[in-house]
């Protein structure tokens, strides 16, 4: 607790989402503050490929025992892979939220919204201020 | 020892009751729509007598001991309501015999409504709805329909502080509205400011719970009506905590439009592990005319002093429509019929004064150990935190899972949600001295252990008939139910 | 008589210690203009004049289920075995809660998980809750799932053969959603015209078996019919009739619905009763209600908990499947117990009993020169009759002669059946009863 991991690579998000750019399209996860405060996740409800969604839209929903939350786009773009596996095993979220946890990749719209979002450093303090 | 699956005590071509043979010839039964095979237990009746009872034995009850949950109001379930809800006059009536035949059972109903309009300060009341989420859902409808009534389409959305109940937001999504939350201020009430940045004429109305979810009555109560009414909208009170209330003020004088009551908190109607309730509505004169129906009424005044009237039954004429079917949960009504007779007027009021003389003398007595973050005079409930600066990795649920040890139901746990690890505590009116002194010495004894020896508090419960149970596996490995199923197959 | 425990003593002590002179105090936050009103209410009762005074009221009620009853159009005067009874008064289920505190709740989660399975097994489905509040509100839980499981479709279709209430119901839910709900406007339940309305906007079909008038009709045409066209098919079934007759799940459908009440609940003038709901495991993230789930605790024991609750109100908030919270769990243990004692064997006895009475009632009323009855498709316990006159008019002598309640007046939900009386009979119905209803209807046809 209270020691949440932030890659540098990734931005965030101010609903926890990270995001990691390869070229144009992206990788989309929970961050590890959020897959904490959830605990144990039991279920993942995973897009289409080739839905269009808009920046701070939701694209699916994470589940825990206490809560569920929607997981929403940190930018625009098209859903093109979605990491099915976790449909049998969401604990991955839990165990490795920035590798084998990833949730979706996606194609950019409009990389202008990349500026909006937090870097690590950023979504750290954002992180301590609200606990 | 767990109690075996009632299946698993089965014994093939066991039989537990015995039918009267037919005295009638057999008719030809359709072959093509009959089933070849009923997946039921085949159990003698001792077999079931013993069955049922060991399970009670694993449950706790009111009847067992105190039950302190925040919001649910576990008073005491009173023995004659049940003997009068089982009258062959209640129990055997088809809610389609003729009105002639019945007029006992429409009084009940009729004075039932009168009672709780003159509680709640109320000019219309519909007994239709089955529970609280149910009365919710009634109300927003209706404001709904109100406002369309008038032309009035622009109002979509719906104010609910994020202290309230969550079936207050899931009733406005289910009406088609939009939710949007206010903050509660430092004193825990609502906001003031924020509601009157929202009120404007796109609002429908504001859903408030008086007092609050934290146990406090609204400071502000009467500007936050004013505030809502001035912009057009209207006030829906959630009427849970209606057991502060009674006899001290009615939120209809206050200005509430809609509220509902729950005759299973408020008017000592039981439990049953999950219902059935009854939850009532409550409304003021202009929505008198939308409420759901049929609604009892006097058809025919009485002729003299020594008969009564006639009552039937009336579809209001803007009526939202039916809520459920037939007219609401009869014998629930009845039971709660009884409690209103032997309270009266004067008893109803001591029922409220008695509740939050309760709750406040167990706040006093747990303050300064455990953290209550809004630690002023409040009505029939608290709320503290289940947690200690220096006690680290304890919460409320190992908190609450230890006094299942000492003997006693844990309170409301994690509700509100804007108290971190909240403990709601409602002890209720029906609960001695002795009873509330006892819960708090158990309260202090457990904070005295997550200081000393923790892990018997987060390996807690001990004594109880199963230990803590893997939500997590219920969750991911869904086992719901123990036959097989016969997928496509004919059964 | 309040059951409030406290003593002045008592009173004393407890205002000292929170530090405030006199009760009034505690009320301080309270708009003084409003406090304390005057209730306009009697004063209380003792007890016993309060249970008198209840027995006085209640016996100016005619019990329709302790004289002959051929009455029923969703509310049926089926026989309770008396252990239901005892059972619900188990102190430790009637005045428990709700199981949210599963170490201390066993009872209660075993009794549901084990209701679950039997509704399961009785309707043939992979699912069930542990209740809604009544077949009608369960009927409008359905259309809600449906509305979320098929995409951007917004019709319902519902047969008129669904009781007129929970037509009504769903429209009353479904008010603030702008969905099309069509395919009840007759009043004969005609397979072939409900199926000729699914098109590609529908998301839910649902038919009633047997349906309102007693008829049993070609349900699994319609769940076919439904499927075709990517709908959803929903059937609104009688429990009884299912102890005898085909479950919807062996012919495909995706919701089964009903009215518990039937399975040991009393008539009780129309509430508490039962609303059961039964689907396919693909939606039970869908599907409104409590659920059961069995697991193990920390000692690698089973036992049970309340599961999947993150689809529920007090978790998801607006974005809940429902807003249902409490629901009608004490009648759940009733229809569970019920099903324990009846089990295999009762349940069936008891669906023949009624099958095979109805039929014999409805021969010799047939045989009755001013009646005809309704043989074009087969019935299980309720019939459809064409009397002389109004049947209004008939209840009233046969109330007033012969103290028999007889069955419902169609024409108050079905305007176009002047005259069509529909009546029920079951496993409590005698042949003496029979046979005197019967004659009673003979001598009231002028």
């Amino acid at each position: 607790m209270g020691d949440w991991k932030a890659p540098t690579d990734c931005k965030y998000t101010k609903t926890d989402e990270w995001i990691r750019i390869e070229g144009d399209e992206a990788l989309v996860g929970l961050t590890d503050y959020a897959q904490e405060h959830l605990s144990d996740l039991v279920f993942v409800e995973l897009p289409d490929t080739g839905k269009k969604i808009g920046k701070g839209q939701p694209f699916g929903v994470v589940e825990s025992v206490k809560a569920a939350a929607d997981v929403n786009m940190p930018v625009s773009g098209e859903i093109v892979a979605t990491n099915d596996e976790l449909e049998s095993a969401p604990e991955i979220i839990n165990s490795d939220p920035y590798g084998k946890g990833w949730i979706v990749r996606i194609k950019i719209t409009d990389p202008a919204e990349l500026n909006d979002l937090m870097d690590a450093e950023a979504y750290t303090a954002y992180c301590a201020e609200r606990e | 020892m767990k109690e075996p699956l009632i299946y698993d005590l089965s014994s093939p071509g066991r039989e537990g009751i015995q039918l009267p043979a037919p005295d009638v010839p057999p008719a030809r039964l359709p072959a093509e729509f009959i089933r070849e095979d009923l997946d039921l237990p085949e159990v003698s009746e001792v077999d079931v007598v013993r069955h049922y009872l060991r399970l009670s034995q694993l449950n706790y009850g009111i009847d067992k001991g105190f039950y302190p949950l925040g919001s649910c109001t576990m008073k005491y379930n009173p023995k004659l309501n049940e003997d009068v809800a089982r009258l062959p006059g209640f129990v055997a009536l088809h809610p389609y015999q003729h009105p002639d035949t019945v007029q006992g059972a429409l009084e009940v109903m009729y004075q039932v409504q009168e009672w709780l309009k003159e509680i709640g300060g109320f000019a219309g009341v519909s007994l239709q709805p089955a529970a609280g989420a149910h009365g919710e859902f009634t109300g927003i409808l209706m404001m709904r329909a109100y406002h369309l009534s008038r032309g009035d389409t622009k109002r979509t959305k719906v104010l609910i502080p994020d202290s309230a109940h969550g079936t207050n937001p899931a009733s406005t999504s289910m009406s088609g509205l939009q939710v949007v939350e206010l903050p509660s201020d430092p004193r825990g009430n609502i906001d003031m400011a924020a509601l009157c940045q929202q009120c404007d004429d796109t609002v429908v109305g504001l859903m408030i719970t008086n007092p609050n979810t934290l146990g406090l009555f609204e400071e502000h109560i009467l500007d936050v009506v004013k505030c809502v009414h001035d912009c057009g909208g209207l006030v829906y009170g959630d009427g849970a905590n209606l057991n502060a209330l009674m006899g001290i003020v009615r939120p209809g004088d206050l200005g509430f439009d809609v509220m509902h009551y729950n005759l299973h908190k408020t008017f000592s109607t039981p439990h049953g592990g999950g219902g059935p309730g009854s939850g009532p509505v409550g409304v003021s004169e202009r929505l008198v005319p939308f409420l759901p129906g049929p609604i009892v009424e006097i058809v025919e005044e009485a002729e003299d002093e020594t008969s009564p009237p006639v009552y039937g039954f009336r579809m209001p004429e803007k009526s939202i429509g039916r809520v459920k079917s037939f007219y609401g949960q009869f014998g629930i009504i009845v039971r709660a019929y009884a409690y209103m007779l032997v309270n009266g007027g004067p008893g109803l009021r001591k029922v409220s004064e008695m509740a939050v003389l309760n709750a406040n003398y167990l706040r006093v007595r747990l303050q300064g150990v455990y953290p209550i973050p809004y630690n002023r005079i409040n009505m029939h409930e608290f709320v503290a935190e289940g947690r200690f600066p220096d006690a680290e990795g304890i919460r409320a649920l190992d908190i609450s899972k230890r006094l299942m040890d000492y003997g006693f139901h844990p309170p409301t746990n994690y509700f509100p949600l804007i108290v971190h690890e909240a403990l709601m505590i409602e002890p209720t009116e029906t609960e001695s001295k002795e009873t509330l002194d006892a819960f708090a010495d158990a309260l202090l004894a457990i904070a005295r252990e997550a200081h000393e020896q923790p892990e018997l508090l987060r390996e807690a419960p001990h004594i109880t008939p199963v230990g803590r149970l893997d939500e997590v596996r219920a969750a991911k490995e869904l086992v719901l139910c123990c036959r097989p199923i016969p997928v496509g197959k004919d059964t | 008589m309040s059951y409030i425990p406290h003593t002045e003593a008592d009173i004393k002590a407890m205002l000292e210690a929170i530090g405030v002179g006199g009760i009034e105090e505690l009320f301080r936050d309270v708009p003084e203009a409003f406090r304390f009103p005057e209730l306009a209410l009697p004063e209380g009762l003792s007890q016993m004049e309060a249970g008198w005074l209840l027995e006085e009221i209640s016996s100016t009620n005619l019990p329709g289920g302790k004289v002959p009853i051929f009455l029923g159009a969703g509310a049926y005067n089926h026989y309770i075995p008396p252990v239901v009874g005892h059972v619900l008064l188990r102190g430790e289920f009637l005045t428990s809660y709700t199981p949210y505190q599963p170490e201390v709740s066993q009872g209660t989660l075993q009794a549901i998980f084990e209701y679950q399975s039997m509704i399961c097994a009785l309707t043939g489905m992979e699912v069930s809750n542990a209740s809604h509040y009544d077949g009608a509100t369960s009927l409008a839980e359905a259309v809600l799932l449906a509305i979320n499981s098929v995409r951007d479709r917004r019709k319902i279709i519902l047969s008129c053969g669904i009781h007129p209430e929970y037509r009504q119901v769903v429209r009353t839910y479904t008010q603030g959603m702008g969905l099309t709900i069509v395919g009840d406007e007759g009043c004969e339940a005609d397979v072939q015209a409900l199926i000729g309305q699914i098109d590609d906007q529908t998301a839910m079909v649902a038919v009633q078996y047997p349906n309102f008038f007693g008829q049993i009709e070609d349900v699994k045409l319609v769940i076919e019919a439904a499927h075709a066209r990517g709908a959803l098919a929903c059937v609104v079934a009688d429990p009884i009739a299912l102890g005898l007759l085909k479950p919807p799940g062996a012919w495909g459908a995706d919701i089964v619905v009903g009215e518990g009440q039937g399975l040991g609940i009393p008539l009780s003038f129309g509430g508490p009763y039962l609303g059961f709901f039964a689907t396919r495991e693909k939606y039970v993230r869908k599907m409104a209600g409590r659920l059961v789930g069995e697991t193990v605790d920390v000692h690698g024991q089973p036992g049970y908990v309340l599961t999947l609750a993150t689809r529920e109100q007090h978790i998801r908030r607006e974005k809940a499947t429902s807003n249902i919270c409490t629901n009608q769990g004490l009648m759940a243990l009733a229809a569970a117990v019920y099903m324990s004692v009846m089990g295999k064997h009762g349940l069936r006895k008891v669906a023949e009993l009624c099958y095979h009475k109805a039929h014999y009632a409805a021969d010799e009323i047939n045989k009755l020169a001013d009646y005809s009855v309704d043989f074009s498709k087969p019935f299980f316990k309720e019939f459809v009759v064409q009397c002389p006159r109004s049947v209004a008019e008939i209840n009233e002598d046969l109330l007033d002669l012969y103290e028999i309640i007889g069955g419902f007046d169609l024409e108050q939900m079905y305007p176009a059946r002047r005259n069509q009386m529909l009546v029920a009979v079951t496993e409590m119905n005698t042949r003496d009863e029979i046979d005197e209803f019967v004659r009673a209807l003979g001598e009231v046809a002028k």
